[in-house]
């Protein structure tokens, strides 16, 4: 299947198979009226599949949420159809308004101003712990 | 420089040490102390009920010779209009020179001290932290057994919720040899990050067991704890756990002599008061130790700010 070239944008590349999707909805692509493309399940040799994104136009990317996600992803920007910067993802020691604490009794649940901010407090497991309550990311 | 308590993790061992040595000095030297806050004020915010948490601070700052200004309940404060905690902080900073907040939402003293202007001490965030009670907790096993160390500690009740029992292991995993004892019913055992976090990363020996009597012989100290309504969702489970275990002077047969009964208070009816003539009960010793480290940790606070 071939989906064209881009000129300016985007590609999320290496992205695991089936999480292509996952990110698209937390990049909140699905909110824009850019033009996008998810490529599911393609070959590749490193990875035996990968999915792939590509947006076809400048769009800030979130790279502590695709890091955090999936760290294996790399992002490249397209200029004039030419691969100008391709980034490599390194786990975040801290994610603001990626995820969102869960813990009922924590500040956030209340005060809805307040950033949902997480530490990484276990590089090894990827663990994440809330700022305010230090309940672990997903519990 | 500005600088608040919100965890007991916040203070070093060494820094625990000299606050001790301070209560100390309090306690053997009122009269120097009396006056050493005179002017300063300590604004005391609680949300969430609390006696002697409240008073003892209070009871601090006037034994300090300094004033208090107060806001006594939620309803009674502008955060029943909807004021956030951050404008609360900001707000008070301009009244007060050190903050004591209490608060039923887990966080809520980060956010006060990451807002305000002036020290922030954490009077207790939902069933997060409570670094003072721990501060009471730890002059008070100085005071009994004058080491930090090689100690048996249990620790019974609701491990999960109380906040206390997870301060208190943290800060007696600093020292060597020592060992706890976690009783509790399965529900209510110690959560997996304490365990993960502060015990296992820390090498330092634990048992959970279901069972007082078969402990008790092994201990030095023994923490009781209260089950606590306010941190159940489901009424139902609270009934249930609460009389899981109750301390009666038949169950202290085979403790040692010198064991020391330490209970953050209040008491429903976890420990029999027909305890509290026995020379092991120590948890009014406790309620008294808390104002002292208290005393000490304001002093601390205000010096580090430099408004002393």
């Amino acid at each position: 299947m071939n989906i064209d070239s881009i000129q300016n944008g985007v590609v999320i590349d290496h992205i695991t198979a089936g999480k292509g999707m996952k990110l698209y909805q937390l990049l909140k692509l699905g909110e824009t009226d850019l033009s996008v493309a998810i490529i599911k399940n393609v070959n590749s040799r490193k990875m035996g599949k990968k999915d792939i994104i590509k947006i076809d136009a400048d769009f800030p990317i979130n790279l502590d949420l695709i890091a955090y996600v999936d760290p294996g992803a790399t992002v490249n920007i397209i200029r004039q159809g030419k691969l100008v910067e391709k980034r490599a993802m390194e786990i975040p020691l801290t994610l603001r308004d990626v995820i969102f604490c869960k813990n009922p009794r924590c500040i956030t649940s209340t005060e809805q101003e307040l950033h949902h901010v997480f530490r990484l407090t276990n590089p090894a497991e990827k663990e994440y712990r809330c700022i305010y309550c230090e309940s672990r990311a997903g519990n | 420089m500005k600088r608040s308590v919100i965890d007991i993790l916040d203070l070093s061992a060494r820094e625990l040490e000299e606050l001790i040595a301070t209560a100390e000095d309090i306690i053997a030297n009122p009269d120097k102390y009396a006056h050493v806050c005179d002017r300063k004020k300590l604004a005391t915010l609680f949300f969430e009920p609390s006696t002697r948490t409240r008073m003892s601070f209070e009871a601090a700052m006037y034994e300090l010779g300094g004033h208090v200004i107060s806001v006594s309940s939620a309803m009674s404060s502008s955060a029943a209009k909807g004021e956030s905690v951050a404008d609360t902080a900001k707000t008070v900073s301009c009244y007060a020179d050190i903050i004591a907040m209490r608060h039923p939402k887990e966080g809520a003293a980060y956010v006060a001290a990451t807002n305000a202007s002036v020290p922030v001490i954490n009077a207790g965030d939902g069933g997060h932290c409570h670094p003072t009670q721990t501060l009471a907790d730890l002059l008070t096993i100085w005071r009994e057994k004058r080491r930090f160390s090689n100690l048996t500690i249990g620790l019974c009740g609701d491990l999960k919720f109380g906040r206390t029992v997870h301060s208190l292991i943290n800060a007696m995993s600093r020292y060597n040899g020592n060992r706890f004892v976690l009783i509790s019913p399965e529900e209510l055992q110690v959560p997996g990050y304490v365990k993960n976090d502060t015990l296992n990363q820390n090498k330092v020996p634990y048992v959970e067991t279901t069972d007082l009597e078969t402990a008790m012989p092994e201990l030095d100290i023994l923490y009781m704890t209260r089950v606590q309504r306010e941190r159940f969702f489901n009424e139902e489970d609270y009934l249930r756990l609460k009389d899981s275990y109750i301390l009666t002077p038949d169950k202290l047969k085979n403790a040692k002599t010198d064991l020391s009964i330490l209970h953050p208070l209040p008491r429903v009816n976890e420990i029999s008061v027909a305890i509290d003539d026995d020379p092991r009960a120590c948890y009014f010793k406790q309620v008294l130790n808390g104002k002292y480290m208290r005393m000490a940790l304001i002093l601390k606070l205000l010096k580090e700010a430099g408004t002393l």
